[in-house]
């Protein structure tokens, strides 16, 4: 094929490395995703494993103070951007085409350039702790600490990590809203959408307008730390509650950006094991959609101690609690789904049935901590870090295992073992609640969140030492899941098209699907689609066996472009010679990616 | 026959094209990004004590025995007054505005045209009047230039009056904000240059040409309006 002038000849399929170095298939982006992701999450495990072996006993002596500071920073870092939004990116890539009957993503070589630009962010941050230390701040980097006068290097590459990681969570979030208001398959209007896709459609805008202002509070903080402004510093005339509230104003809204996915995936497992259409749909929908809206309206429920003023304080107090009303109404709707269908446990189930009593244990302290004068007791304290624990690890980190279970069939052709599946299930359902629950305890007990240790006396040993065992049971549990993912993959391929007999488009094609996905595009004729044409023995169109079906061909060009924002990144890092070079690299790459055929 | 449903990207369910959609959801996103930015120069525009010595004040000296204060103010008015110190001393201060409102809205004036020139070039792009088309992106592109090169004046001109990044609250929020909305012009021009070269070529810009051109063009009026913002609120609404 010719080529355009200093441009590449397409890359052929050959070669494993180069294959998957430049795909753009949906699906193997979302394999990418999930396995990064996944590996991520061990990391940020293995953290949280060092946090609570130094903690697991009064002046415990397993790590220095310092190193402390830069595992609590990065273990939350690590989960938040690196494995938990991720994971959910790997069920969007690999599912969302299958369930609006696509052949792809709008925008498939975008698809590719946001992975590999989360990698280079992943690897910009991971990479602190060996190049002069990871930040230590806590992952909201509050001013003045995060200025240039008590902090170190490891804040210029969070600042570096975060815009680069923001730049992929863009590109991604644009890439999905796009696809999923263009490309729906006939008659998949958007009240017939599944709830997972409602979410995903949610969390593309939540990420579109969040991810900007925490873009500019990045800036100004590079600008403070490199070009001496003082945004946030007081010493320069700047104000550190200006960070505060441009961080919480991204920061409120990510928190639902790591939530919905989940609760994405815990609407679909459940109607399927209760063979019954999910209760309440269009309250699901539009409780997903005030969620969305209202979760802009609270973020100074985070600065209640900051001194805000009486008339703020009840402001965000009340609409904080306001937003625990379209929470419970999907509370509701899960539990009414269940009621009187014929339930089958799988481990799927049981994830999405443990994950609605999780999360709504977080989401009762969430509505604790939402009157100031509660918060001004357990701000800073053990409850908080309770709190977010049920939600994230109770509600997000749960409901993404549910969807491993349900869709690992769909996404290898391979079922993940039943036994091993409730053993990783009831070790991580143990070990979460054995970890987490008694930090409410602690918290009540006047124990402060970020202390490296802690003397004895205090009434809180027995506790932390629950806590710790708890950890390491947890971590059993994640163990048991690799195992039975490494033992599922020497299995035969023995998935059906619909092993579950689910409702929605992915079980309208072979497991695993096909590079295009569908051999015809789909019709759909109702909510829930497949349920109906098996109810009026309908089937969905046949694909023409001899039709050559256009995919797009992989591509060079998102790696090597993600490579030149690798380089201007890297710059104000080491040498800024580096983003100099990364300037012509990003021209070439756009130069290539604009010119060459997708046809 | 339903080939063109088979094209991965082509498939449109509300019939706007893919890319124009992807670039109307980008400019909300770009919304909330200059949003930020601007309340950031408000807020700390709100800060300001009064009177606005500390924010603004620049070189102090002695003069007559009497300190003499001088320094600029973000808005075009002059500020001279005598104000007493605590130990009795009086100290003399001379602001001036910093803001040249007259340049600024001949630059504003320039970028306003270049949506002019604009529209007229995706009319040309839509209309196959590829001359017309060739000559108005060259118009909006010269347009854009002139308007960064009042931009490079403006900003040299601070620093030789002392106004930089590190100098106070105002400097920093007015650098940062209008640097970037410049970047944001630099870029149009890229584009524009882009697609102007690019429509030499034998092929010219495809089938798709007015496509390509006016969907530019809703980034460019877009980076044009935003500039109306701060025009506005930088330069015409008083302290
Ligand atoms: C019913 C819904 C919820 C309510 C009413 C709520 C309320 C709150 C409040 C008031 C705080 C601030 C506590 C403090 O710092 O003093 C907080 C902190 C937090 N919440 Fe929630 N929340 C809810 C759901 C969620 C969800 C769904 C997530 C994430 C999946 C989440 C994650 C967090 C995190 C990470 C923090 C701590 C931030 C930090 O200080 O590092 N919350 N929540
Ligand atoms: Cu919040």
């Amino acid at each position: 094929m010719a080529t355009v002038a200093g441009t590449m000849a397409a890359p052929t399929a050959e070669g494993v490395v180069w294959s998957w170095l430049t795909t753009v298939d949906h699906k193997r982006i979302g394999v990418l995703y999930g396995v990064s992701a996944f590996i991520f999450f061990l990391i940020g495990g293995v953290e949280a494993l060092l946090i609570r072996a130094q903690l697991a006993v009064p002046n415990g002596g397993v790590i220095d103070p310092e190193l402390y500071n830069q595992l609590f920073t990065m273990h939350a870092l690590t989960m938040i951007f690196l494995a938990v939004m991720p994971l959910g990116a790997a069920f969007f890539n690999f599912m969302i085409p299958l369930m609006i009957g696509a052949r792809d993503v709008a925008f498939p070589r975008l698809n590719a350039l946001s992975y590999w630009i989360f990698l280079a962010g992943g690897l910009v941050l991971t990479s602190s702790f060996f190049l002069g230390g990871a930040p230590d701040t806590g992952w909201f980097a509050y001013a003045p600490i995060s200025g240039g006068t008590y902090s170190g290097s490891g804040m210029d590459y969070y600042v570096i990590g975060l815009l680069i990681l923001g730049l992929s969570s863009l590109a991604a979030a644009l890439n999905f809203a796009v696809t999923i208001i263009n490309m729906r398959a006939p008659g998949l209007t958007m009240m017939r959408m599944p709830i997972f896709v409602w979410m995903t459609l949610i969390v593309a805008f939540l990420l579109i307008l969040a991810l900007p202002v925490l873009t500019v509070a990045l800036v100004q903080l590079l600008f403070d730390r490199q070009f001496t402004t003082s945004f946030f510093l007081p010493s320069g005339g700047g104000d550190p509650i200006l960070w505060q509230h441009l961080f919480w104003i991204f920061g409120h809204p990510e928190v639902y950006i790591l939530i919905l996915p989940a609760m994405g995936i815990v609407s679909e497992v459940l109607p399927t094991f209760s063979r019954k259409p999910l209760f309440g749909y269009a309250a699901m929908v539009f409780a997903g959609v005030a969620i969305g809206f209202l979760g802009w309206a609270v973020w100074s429920h985070h600065m209640f101690t900051t001194g805000l003023g009486a008339v703020p304080r009840v402001v965000f107090a009340t609409s904080t609690m306001i937003i625990g009303v379209p929470t419970g109404i999907k509370i509701f709707n899960w539990l009414s789904t269940m009621w009187g269908g014929s339930i089958r446990f799988t481990t799927a189930m049981y994830f999405s049935v443990s994950f609605i009593a999780l999360f709504t244990i977080g989401g009762i302290s969430g509505v604790m901590h939402a009157s100031p004068p509660v918060d001004q007791q357990q701000q800073d304290t053990y409850f908080i870090v309770a709190h977010l624990h049920y939600v994230l690890v109770g509600g997000a980190i749960v409901g993404i295992f549910s969807g491993l279970y349900y869709w690992w069939p769909k996404m290898t052709g391979r079922f993940l073992s039943e036994t091993l599946g409730k053993w990783n299930f009831w070790l991580m359902f143990i070990g979460l609640n054995m970890t987490f629950f008694p930090m409410h305890f602690l918290g009540v007990a006047g124990m402060p969140r970020r202390i490296y240790t802690y003397d004895e006396g205090l009434g809180w040993e027995f506790w932390n030492m629950f806590a710790s065992v708890g950890a390491l049971i947890l971590a059993v549990g994640v163990l048991v899941f690799v195992i039975n993912v490494a033992r599922t993959m020497r299995q035969p391929k023995t998935a059906g098209d619909n092993p579950w007999d689910g409702s929605t488009l992915e079980w309208a094609t072979s497991s695993p699907p096909p590079e295009h996905d569908f051999d015809a595009i789909p019709e759909v004729r109702a909510r829930d689609p497949l349920w109906y044409d098996r109810d009026h023995g309908l089937s969905q169109p046949e694909g023409d066996p001899d039709e050559h079906i256009h995919m797009p061909p992989p591509s060079y060009y998102p790696l090597i472009l993600a490579l030149g924002v690798l380089m201007l990144g890297v710059g104000p890092l080491s040498h800024l010679a580096v983003t100099a070079l990364g300037v012509p690299v990003i021209i070439y790459a756009i130069w290539g990616w604009v010119l060459e055929p997708t046809e | 026959m339903a080939t063109a449903e088979h094209h991965v990207g082509h498939h449109s369910v509300t019939g706007i094209d893919n890319r124009k959609l992807l670039m109307w959801i980008f400019l909300g996103s770009e919304c909330l990004f200059f949003g930020a930015l601007i309340s950031t120069y408000l807020i700390f525009k709100a800060d300001i004590p009064a009177p606005p010595i500390s924010f603004i004040e620049a070189h102090t000296h002695v003069e007559n025995g009497h300190e003499v204060v001088t320094g600029w103010f973000p808005v075009d008015r002059v500020i001279d007054d005598v104000y007493i110190n605590e130990d009795g001393t009086f100290r003399e201060v001379e602001f001036a505005g910093v803001l040249d409102i007259p340049i600024t809205s001949q630059s504003t004036f320039v970028l306003l045209m270049s949506s002019v020139t604009m529209v007229l070039a995706v009319y040309g792009a839509q209309h196959g009047r590829l001359l017309s088309m060739k000559v108005w992106l060259l118009a909006t592109i010269l347009l854009g230039l002139i308007f960064l090169g009042y931009q490079v004046y403006e900003f040299r001109l601070f620093g030789s009056e002392g106004l930089t990044l590190e100098t106070n609250q105002f400097g920093a929020s007015f650098f940062v904000l209008t640097g970037f909305h410049g970047t944001h012009v630099f870029v149009g021009v890229l584009i524009l240059a882009s697609l102007l070269l690019a429509s030499f070529r034998r092929s010219g810009l495809g089938p798709e040409a007015g496509f390509h051109v006016e969907t530019a063009g809703l980034y460019w009026h877009f980076v044009d309006i935003v500039w109306i913002v701060i025009f506005t609120i930088i330069y015409l609404i008083p302290a």
